[in-house]
């Protein structure tokens, strides 16, 4: 098992080595750039290549880009040119990412807590009314973008009708920060009103959000209790008089999660690209706000940072789904 | 197994449980004032993007002086609603004979935000501090390199000579050359008077290069100034700055205590949040929406147009540009009537120079070229230059108070000009993509671009355009009166009598229309700021310099 994870975690250095330089050839092969969009319309050419050389941009790309390994090694990310001029660019990320991840841990929890359940009711009345309600609502769930689900929810709940605030993380109560994660600040810092009005500014782009995962999760368990219901061991089980709490629980159920758990995890890493376009949409202030100012601005950095730090929560997330299932999976141990 | 299973759940119960008791709550524990009970004590205005830092020094962009305007002041004011200027820290100012020193008459009993005095020891304090800018803080002062030229340590070019504290209220500031510009420059933003004390102890000047950025010290994110208002916090995580009444300060006390600025950068989210009453206001509705907001109840606060669209020509890349019956072609080829009416909010109008009418200089005798295609046809063929190509640029991924919609203006403009057999070749970079580049770079045979005043003075429009003949964007040099023109400008810009000044202007704006035409004037278009129906008191500025202290909210 260590094997393993060493094996994965130095796989990931290699991707996310590859992936700077990519990204770095990227930015700087891109026209324009960082100089243009901080002087705007009071460029001349003397005053950019002053700001260029300043920043030194002027250099050939590999010297800028050896410089940044060099510094990068050191744990310097380079300093934010337009995001916030002058801060840490790995600060940012830091300050930032939470805000993502509060908000797909919450849609993840909605969707696996209303999913399994419905999945698992669905599947014990195959073909009912109900279950073939839920699966029609589980397809809507697939199809209908994020985007277009929450832009809905926001005009009607928000905008229309008062009952959840249109945009952002929290009202300006002043609240007092400790980690970024709004909800678990008000809690430590006993501020229980910041971590209400974080919670209430949760709900709509949550919901928005877990609707994809709902819908895959919610099929894979209905199909997955179903074709456990059929198996042999369950009707030993039954015949062998066990209750019907403990065949439910201990041999439906557990057999049947082994594949939902695999889809919860493969969905996380959708969920946080989803999570950008929620964010949009929200004003939510996380990774994928940070990266459409960073670009918007130019802010090479910046831009690093948040690419390569996606890429590697990517990877991470892939590395947990893997050793989650080894451990419910005793067989992939083994192997 | 039991063990193994709960062991990890009490770590984490440990876990948090001591970082409860490391967690202190820092919020001010202060009550909400009571005021009277009609109005509320928090504006809050929806904002486009977040500033960068809060010392103006250092500041280039809308947003930032936009907050940075509530906590500092300058020497010289703007009157509000207008772009003339008006006494602010100095009570009055005086030139010497030959224009080239200037006193300056302080208001008394002023204070810093820190407790401070405000006297001419600490306005000569902030001209040296701007004027002695090393190594990074050179490039980060942007707006210094701008309108002063030149630093201490290469004062060759610099407008600034030196300051000197006559008394408690005379600070004298001695220039090098007499420009129009002086001291109306001195009512920028970005030159706003610092409390000395604060900036020695912070540090201020400690703008370093690192890597591809540059770092500031921490005294640009918590600056000590003299304004209305004065910073409460800037909560990066939840994109909120709030500000406070300054209680020091020594004008009318602002009419609400508190001022809150949501950064959202998307408009239609901005929009949304005015419907549901979460915010007060926000700047540069999209004029698409102009007439819907009106109908929903909320005031459009259309600001006097104060900015120039142009269609830039650039002779050096296109040889037939040199010839002044093409580009007079051109500018009657194009319907800019209907392109001002279909596409550019009410108010907006067709330019016939340079700048809008609100500057001093401003020529109203000259009339916009009419739409004419038989004229530019026939202009045309007597150049010889039928069937002409013309590349003609414009950005994406921008809007700018003067051009809401690029795409769609170039779209017109581009069947007008085919319409007379010009044609077209059509390119187009994103603004920040390469499109400024390009144009710096004379990539490009014509494009779209425009200018928005700093303040109330023609050489910052003509001047910014045409008075360097080396190098700006119109390649005047290529012409044989591009150096008549840009020592013409220099000579207006110097004269020290203001009507003398505007007369020679005048003349000028004249001869660019009817002589040289650069480039085509397009049209002047006003911006304009939302808020809702129950704010009152907020002035729109035509340089989008609006002071919040007169706005109050009602419930």
């Amino acid at each position: 098992m260590a094997r393993f994870i060493i094996r994965r975690l130095l796989q990931m250095v290699g991707v996310v080595f590859v992936l700077s330089l990519l990204v770095f050839l990227w930015l700087r092969s891109l026209p324009g750039g960082t100089v243009s969009a901080i002087l705007g319309e009071r460029a001349t050419p003397e005053t950019r290549a002053a700001l260029s050389k300043a920043f030194g941009l002027d250099q050939p790309v590999w010297v800028q880009y050896l410089k940044f390994l060099g510094r990068a090694a050191h744990g310097d990310f380079g300093v934010s040119t337009g995001v916030l001029p002058g801060s840490d660019a790995f600060q940012i990320f830091l300050s930032r990412f939470p805000a993502t991840i509060e908000l797909s841990v919450a849609a993840l929890v909605i969707a696996v807590v209303v999913a399994i359940p419905l999945g698992y009711v669905s599947a014990r009345r195959a073909n009912s009314p109900l279950d073939s309600s839920l699966v029609v609502v589980s397809l809507i769930g697939v199809a209908v973008p994020v985007f277009f689900l929450a832009f809905i929810l926001k005009y009607q709940l928000a905008v229309e009708h008062h009952v959840f605030p249109v945009s952002g993380r929290q009202d300006n109560l002043g609240c007092t920060r400790v980690t970024n994660f709004f909800v678990l600040d008000g809690l430590l810092t006993r501020e229980f009103d910041c971590s209400a009005s974080a919670l209430k500014h949760l709900v709509l782009p949550s919901v928005a959000l877990a609707t994809i995962p709902f819908a895959v999760i919610y099929r894979i368990t209905r199909a997955s209790v179903l074709e456990v219901l059929g198996e042999d061991y369950v009707r030993t089980a039954e015949s062998k008089g066990l209750t019907a709490r403990v065949v439910r629980g201990r041999h439906v159920l557990r057999n049947a999660l082994l594949p939902v758990v695999t889809t919860i995890g493969l969905q996380t890493g959708g969920l946080l690209a989803g999570a950008v376009l929620t964010e949009k949409v929200f004003n939510w202030g996380g990774i994928g706000n940070a990266l459409a100012v960073a670009f918007e601005r130019r802010d090479y950095a910046v831009l690093q940072v948040l690419i390569l730090a996606a890429a590697g929560t990517y990877v991470v997330i892939n590395l947990l789904v893997d050793i989650s299932y080894a451990i419910i999976d005793p067989r992939v141990r083994t192997r | 197994m039991t063990l193994q299973r709960t062991a990890p759940l009490v770590l984490l119960t440990v876990a948090a449980l001591s970082m409860t008791a490391c967690a202190q709550s820092e919020r001010d524990s202060g009550g909400t004032g009571g005021g009277s009970s009609d109005v509320k004590d928090t504006f809050t205005f929806g904002a486009a993007g977040a500033p960068k830092l809060f010392d103006p020094l250092y500041a280039t962009d809308g947003e930032t002086f936009r907050v940075t305007r509530q906590i500092h002041s300058g020497l010289l004011g703007v009157k509000p609603g207008t772009a003339d200027i008006q006494p602010e820290l100095a009570e009055s100012w005086e030139p010497s004979q030959d224009g080239l020193s200037w006193t300056f008459k302080l208001r008394q009993g002023v204070k810093f935000s820190d407790g401070e005095p405000f006297n001419a020891e600490a306005v000569c304090y902030n001209m040296e501090r701007m004027f002695d800018q090393k190594g990074a803080g050179q490039q980060a002062a942007e707006y210094w390199t701008y309108f002063f030229g030149s630093f201490k340590d290469d004062p060759s070019n610099s407008l600034y000579k030196s300051c000197e504290a006559k008394d408690d209220s005379t600070a004298v500031i001695n220039i090098t050359r007499t420009t129009s510009s002086f001291p109306t420059i001195l009512s920028l933003d970005s030159f706003s008077m610092q409390s000395p004390k604060a900036l020695k102890d912070g540090d201020a000047n400690n703008v370093k290069a690192q890597g591809d950025g540059f770092t500031y010290p921490a005294y640009a994110m918590n600056p000590v100034g003299i304004g209305p208002y004065k910073l409460q916090k800037y909560d990066e995580a939840n994109k909120t700055v709030t500000l406070v009444a300054n209680d020091t300060y020594y004008g009318d006390k602002p009419k609400t205590k508190t001022i809150v600025f949501k950064i959202i950068p998307d408009e239609s989210t901005r929009r949304q949040e005015l419907q549901a009453g979460s915010i007060d206001g926000y700047d540069l509705p999209n004029p698409v929406d102009w007439k819907g907001l009106k109908d929903a109840g909320n005031k459009v606060e259309v600001r006097p147009a104060f900015n120039v669209l142009y269609m830039g020509l650039n002779p050096e890349h296109n040889p037939k540009l040199k010839d002044l019956k093409v580009r007079q072609a051109l500018m009657y080829a194009l319907n800019r009537e209907q392109m001002v009416k279909s596409q550019l909010p009410e108010g907006a109008t067709v330019a016939s120079q340079f700048m809008p009418e609100a500057v001093s200089g401003y020529n109203k005798e000259l009339q916009p070229y009419p739409y004419d295609p038989e004229k530019a046809k026939q202009l045309l063929k007597e150049a010889g230059a039928e069937g002409m190509t013309l590349q003609f640029a414009f950005p994406t991924e921008v809007s700018r108070p003067y051009m809401p919609d690029p795409q769609k203006i170039h779209a017109a403009f581009v069947k007008d000009l085919e319409a007379v057999g010009i044609k077209v070749q059509a390119v187009s970079k994103p603004w920040n993509g390469g499109y400024l580049d390009d144009v710096n770079n004379g990539n490009y045979d014509a494009w779209l671009l425009g200018w928005t005043g700093d303040y109330n003075a023609a050489d910052n429009f003509l001047g910014t355009f045409f008075s360097n003949l080396k190098q700006n964007d119109f390649h005047t040099s290529v012409m044989p009166w591009g150096k008549t023109l840009s020592d013409d400008l220099k000579k207006a810009d110097a004269i020290v009598d203001e009507s003398a000044r505007d007369t020679a202007y005048q003349d000028i704006n004249k001869r660019i229309a009817e002589e040289y035409l650069p480039g085509l004037p397009i049209s002047h278009s006003p911006p304009a700021l939302v808020t809702s129906g129950k704010v009152e008191g907020l002035v729109a500025s035509p340089l989008t310099a609006e002071t919040f202290d007169t706005v109050t909210v009602g419930k």
